[in-house]
């Protein structure tokens, strides 16, 4: 059973991986701190948006470690993003192979999105470093953590299928992705605490959080930094047909996705 | 086609009924603004259907070589790229038995930024071998390439020629039950060349079945065993190598009694296009004017000519890249007259000139025109060649 599976993906795999080693040696090459400044950068990127939404913005004052979990939900909605953007061109840029050859196309799109993936290791590595410091106690709802990071990426890998399908044959669709994506960054909650939005009117948080990646921030900020941060289970009252919701938009999202992208990708070679 | 009678046992590909249209719209509408016009005036939306294939059938035995030959534009090259999986097949189903490497192209993925080696290892990837198969084979790699001081070097400092020496050197170890070729021997030095007549040979000596697409009939009768003659999108014969590259000629000659000037004997994508020629012939010299225009701005585009003798003889021709003129840009709209001059070697006889204009890349054929133009050289003597340098004949005295 196990040699069969190997026997059916051998090719992509041995292409994900090499595709995937490519990606990570020109990503820093010619620079003298090479790897490094994938822990460097966002190193400095906290440090800037800490002072200035802790000492002049003042956002989120009255919130335990408000600081930490903003700095969470950027580093989750830039996975979200970064997943996105490079999956939304990764078919069109790879036209030159496509072109030539053919292989399953599924694997550039895992390709880009796993050197996301690594970029969210090391920014995980460096909130742990200001989680540290900033004295947060984990608790044991830590582990569920990861799941909400795999709910965003299969989230972002659904859509990616959909997008660079589209942007085969439309090339407007990055800008309108663009445009779509600066909204959704406001809407998800990553600079502001979303208690904000609460003390206003609870049923917009919960239109709010009905939006996965949002939805996933809030609860990873519960079960990583400070347990009483609002949920969407929380706000619906503990509601778990509401709470379901997003968890249904991703599975849709990631089944139509692949399907459709199944469905277009021999074609990919006569378009791009 | 007698062929296809036989036991179809030890078939390892079958190409059954297949057609291939392309769809081109005349504006390609990857715009928003175009799609949403383009919705709103149905009527409007014209797409012209271009049938690169119609009702292809082939079967191909373990261990042949066959041949796929056939004009610029006649679709060959759309059915290898349909027998690789590239493109889908808009009728028709492609069987293949075991596994197909496709060389449509030496070093697909090559990437300028990497090093000789790390390049093998990707390029080896996407033919299908694990790093532990390159690893194997590494070393007869890169001795086959000839290439053991540079692998450490970053691809875009190797010359052409190092880089197609070692995506072939990549490629050769493929061991594949099924090979598809385009036209690599069109690249590389005569050395080069050699080689790859050697690893074709010892191919054909191992029983490799081998799909080839050429335009070069010394090659086809040297190793094909069949070929298919595609012509107008269809398979115009199929048979032994021998017969069917005399058909192959057949059909140029056919094509060159075609009316001056005709559009059959022309194509390319129109962005440059001869729009005439004028022949002049003095006592010494032949000029030949040849003007140009072009609808978009080209840079450095490199323009031919090509003299005919009237039997259909290739007598001479050259081009700027030849004769390492810059031709700089072409700026859309702008007419520009270039002025080739002989010495007016040509025999008495009839003659064409074939112009040509194609982008810097020395593939994509702008304007490719065959017999555009005619013109006749009248000399007081008539040899039976189209070369009268002038002869100077005596005896020595010993």
């Amino acid at each position: 059973m196990k040699s069969k599976f190997v026997s059916k993906y051998r090719y992509s795999i041995i292409l994900l991986k090499e595709l995937v080693i490519t990606e990570f040696k020109l990503r820093y090459q010619g620079s003298a701190l090479g790897y490094l400044w994938s822990l460097l950068r966002p190193l400095f990127l906290f440090v800037i948006l800490y002072f200035v939404f802790v000492y002049f913005l003042r956002v989120g004052s009255g919130i335990p470690h408000w600081p930490v979990a903003m700095l969470l939900g950027i580093v989750l909605w830039n996975f979200f993003s970064e997943v996105t953007n490079i999956g939304l061109t990764s078919i069109v840029s790879r036209g030159d192979i496509i072109r030539k050859i053919n292989f399953p196309k599924y694997v550039i799109l895992l390709a880009g999105s796993v050197s996301a993936l690594i970029n969210l290791v090391l920014n995980l590595f460096v909130i742990g470093v200001f989680m540290w410091i900033n004295q947060v106690n984990l608790s044991w709802s830590a582990l569920l953590s990861p799941l909400y990071i795999i709910e965003i990426f299969i989230f972002a890998l659904g859509l990616s299928f959909i997008l660079s399908t589209i942007f085969v044959k439309l090339r407007d669709m990055n800008y309108i992705w663009e445009i779509i994506m600066q909204a959704l960054f406001y809407a998800s909650a990553v600079i502001y605490p979303i208690s904000m939005v609460v003390e206003r009117s609870a049923t917009i948080a919960q239109v709010l959080l009905l939006n996965p990646v949002a939805q996933a921030i809030q609860d990873a900020r519960q079960t990583l930094i400070y347990d009483q941060t609002p949920t969407l289970l929380s706000i619906s009252s503990g509601n778990i047909l509401i709470a379901f919701i997003p968890i249904a938009l991703v599975i849709a999202v990631f089944i139509f996705g692949a399907w459709f992208f199944k469905k277009q990708s021999p074609n990919f070679a006569e378009n791009v | 086609m007698p062929e296809n009678d036989n036991s179809n046992s030890d078939t390892v590909l079958s190409v059954s009924h297949v057609s291939k249209d392309f769809h081109l719209p005349h504006h390609k509408s990857n715009s928003i603004k175009s799609t949403i016009i383009n919705i709103f005036k149905r009527k409007d939306k014209e797409v012209d259907i271009q049938h690169a294939l119609r009702d292809i059938s082939i079967d191909v035995k373990k261990g042949e070589f066959f041949g796929i030959v056939g004009r610029n534009g006649s679709g060959k090259s759309t059915l290898l790229k349909i027998i690789a999986g590239i493109y889908r097949p808009t009728k028709g189903t492609v069987k293949t038995t075991g596994k197909l490497v496709p060389f449509i192209e030496l070093g697909v993925g090559f990437n300028p930024e990497l090093t000789g080696k790390e390049n093998v290892y990707l390029n080896g990837a996407l033919l299908g071998f694990s790093r532990d198969e390159i690893n194997a084979q590494y070393n007869a790699i890169v001795a086959f390439a000839e290439l053991q001081d540079f692998m450490d070097q970053k691809l875009k400092n190797y010359s052409s020629g190092m880089q197609v020496r070692l995506a072939f050197s990549v490629a050769t170890c493929a061991e594949a039950d099924i090979l598809l070729v385009d036209e690599v021997l069109a690249v590389g030095d005569a050395d080069f060349q050699r080689k790859c007549f050697a690893y074709f040979k010892k191919l054909k000596k191992d029983k490799v079945t081998v799909i080839f697409v050429t335009h070069d009939m010394d090659a086809v009768r040297e190793y094909c065993d069949r070929v298919v003659l595609i012509n107008d999108s269809k398979v115009m014969a199929i048979g032994q190598a021998g017969k069917i590259s005399q058909e192959y000629t057949r059909l140029f000659t056919d094509a060159s009694d075609d009316v001056v000037g005709q559009e059959s004997t022309r194509w390319g994508k129109g962005g440059a296009e001869t729009v005439g020629i004028d022949v002049s012939i003095s006592d010494d010299l032949i000029t030949i004017r040849h003007r140009i225009v072009s609808k978009y701005t080209i840079n450095n585009p490199i323009i031919g000519i090509r003299i005919r003798s009237a039997s259909g003889i290739d007598v001479t021709g050259t081009n700027t890249k030849i004769e390492k003129i810059d031709t700089g840009v072409f700026k859309a709209g702008h007419e520009r007259m270039l002025v080739w001059t002989m010495p007016a070697v040509l025999a008495d006889g009839e003659y064409y000139i074939d112009p040509a204009i194609v982008d810097a890349d020395g593939i994509t054929v702008q304007d490719w025109w065959d017999e555009a133009v005619k013109f006749m050289v009248t000399k007081e003597r008539h040899l039976p060649y189209s070369i009268d340098p002038g002869f100077n004949v005596e005896f020595s005295n010993n």
